[in-house]
């Protein structure tokens, strides 16, 4: 019988990197390289999908794309998110700074606060969708505290609907900006804490100038994570509204462009013009995390 | 005047503490509220008041039967546990070759791996799609796991990070005694490599529990519905019955809830871990 551990070093050695490595990059290449190509490729013809009949069109999806505004304007929207995480980034750090402190129910509240992040999607939009809807949780909770003249349309008005959706996507994330400030500040030794107090720091300056300079590496990086995450939302809004009301992303105008208008030459090219996006955001975030390790 | 100070500043800590878990809590409670009230007590109540009978459970059985939950948790469950085993298999294998092997092309293939992590899945969808159809496992439960599986090179920094940590000489003294490295992956490293895998298997098992667009593109036979698909099934045909609905978010809410509890101090470790790479 066939024993590999009778083999040579050398050979064993052939036969392990081959064996191990044969399925991970035929994965690689079918699933990140493959579509990668194509979608390059499909960029540049008009075509529905299915057909043998793809016509060469050039550069017109671009162009189509950058001149009418019924495909631009989901930019503004991803404004919407990124103001929300920019919300979202100074209160995960407030919670995240005290709660790395003495404090009672400590655990409850990191608990509480993370939870929301661990959550199904779909799960989240409908939950939201209960909260805004009109005499649902909102409206009731306004009209307890008195506030019967805020009470809105949050979902049917499209002046509000995008805030009302930026307003949950931060309900969702916050546990992980959360808990990326957490872990960087509990990896702070104490008794730098300690030295601070005997030489009469406060708090506030305790904050300044321990914490905020030992975890700016992971507020760059949840700056960054933060506009790869608006540009690129899709979850909520597509759950809530499906794009109505001006509420339509990126993604989900490339997926309704895709595959329920059946255009995936164009669809192709805003995945393109996404991914260009996304990998200059990403090179922006390797340039600043070099120039810091210097 | 220090000392009211500082009580002051203790109590607008606790106030915002408070405040943010009810903000945090109150969504989720008072869908919890609505799916054990009755149609009738639905429509006359409020959200905010509790329901009269905290054992209807009438919702929860409608739900689930029509629903067909039971059949998502199963699909669910299927495609989390194979294709998180089989990206933890193939995870292991490749950072285990790539940090003990060095060989012709070996930079080239953790390059490969590394420009990858660049491309962001949802972008290459489109694409994606054509690519899973001509292999011919669209509407299938494959399309999902290989998808979870091929596209996951998060996974393979933390086992080379985790890796880079294990001295070599383990092996070195493995070999002595003439262990093959079939040997050496099995009883050395895979279980050396624990804590990784279960940061592993943590942030991939919440990935793919509560993923929706895989699932919805790939797989929309009714017979292939996840826990993601069943719940958005609802929205259509539900849209008066918000009690019913209620209990179906309870129904896609608890298994999260329940490993939250138990693993609670994992599952901080594990994003930590994982997210800060």
């Amino acid at each position: 019988m066939f024993k590999f551990s009778r083999l040579s070093y050398k050979k064993q050695r052939k036969v392990i990197i081959l064996l191990f490595l044969l399925v991970p990059i035929v994965l690689l290449i079918t699933f990140s390289y493959w579509p990668l190509e194509k979608m390059f490729v499909y960029s540049f013809y008009k075509w529905n999908g299915f057909s043998k009949h793809k016509e060469f069109i050039g550069l017109n999806n671009y162009i189509k794309i950058f001149t009418e505004p019924k495909y631009f304007s989901v930019f503004k929207v991803s404004l919407y998110y990124l103001v929300g995480s920019f919300i979202q980034m100074p209160l995960a750090l407030y919670f995240a700074t005290i709660l790395s402190f003495k404090i009672r129910g400590k655990n409850f509240f990191k608990g509480v606060i993370f939870f929301p992040y661990l959550l199904n999607g779909v799960a989240v939009g409908f939950i939201f969708l209960y909260f805004f809807k009109p005499d649902g949780t909102l409206d009731t909770l306004l009209g307890a505290l008195g506030l019967n003249q805020l009470i809105q349309k949050w979902i049917g008005n499209p002046d509000i609907v995008n805030f009302s959706l930026a307003g949950s996507s931060v309900w969702r994330y916050i546990g992980f900006s959360f808990l990326t400030f957490l872990g960087a500040i509990q990896s702070i030794p104490s008794d730098i804490y300690e030295a601070a107090e005997i030489d009469g720091a406060g708090r506030w300056a305790q904050f300044r100038y321990i914490i905020f300079p030992s975890i700016k590496r992971i507020v760059e990086l949840n700056f960054i994570l933060s506009i790869k995450g608006a540009i690129s939302v899709f979850e909520v809004p597509y759950i809530m509204t499906q794009g109505a009301n001006g509420t339509k992303t990126f993604v989900i105008q490339t997926v309704d462009a895709a595959f329920k208008y059946s255009k995936f030459g164009l669809g192709s090219a805003m995945a393109v013009i996404l991914l260009i996006i996304v990998v200059i955001a990403s090179l922006i975030q390797n340039f600043i995390f070099k120039d810091r390790e210097m | 005047m220090q000392r009211l100070k500082y009580r002051i500043c203790s109590f607008l800590k606790y106030l915002s503490l408070v405040l943010a878990s009810f903000i945090a809590i109150m969504p989720i409670m008072v869908v919890f509220f609505a799916s054990f009230k009755t149609s009738k007590e639905y429509r006359e109540t409020g959200p905010l008041v509790l329901p009269q009978n905290w054992l209807n459970f009438e919702n929860f059985r409608r739900a689930f039967g029509e629903g067909n939950m039971l059949l998502g948790f199963l699909n669910t469950a299927f495609i989390l546990i194979v294709s998180t085993v089989g990206a933890i298999l193939l995870g292991t294998m490749v950072s285990y070759v790539l940090d003990r092997f060095k060989f012709r092309g070996s930079k080239l293939i953790m390059t490969l791996f590394l420009i990858a992590t660049l491309i962001p899945g949802i972008t290459t969808q489109v694409a994606t799609f054509q690519i899973v159809n001509k292999l011919g496992i669209y509407n299938t439960r494959l399309a999902a796991i290989v998808l979870y599986m091929g596209t996951d090179i998060i996974s393979v920094y933390i086992f080379l990070q985790f890796l880079s940590t294990i001295p070599k000489s383990l092996d070195e003294s493995a070999m002595l005694e003439g262990a093959s490295y079939l040997t050496i992956y099995r009883k050395i490293i895979l279980p050396l490599l624990k804590p990784a895998i279960s940061t592993v298997i943590i942030i991939k098992g919440v990935g793919i529990y509560n993923d929706f667009y895989t699932p919805f593109l790939y797989m929309p036979n009714r017979k292939l519905q996840v826990i993601s698909t069943a719940l958005f099934k609802f929205k259509g045909p539900y849209g008066s019955q918000w009690e019913v609905i209620c209990a179906a978010i309870i129904i896609a809410i608890i298994p999260t809830l329940l490993v939250f509890l138990l693993l609670q101090k994992y599952i901080y470790n594990g994003f930590t871990k994982g997210s800060v790479k």
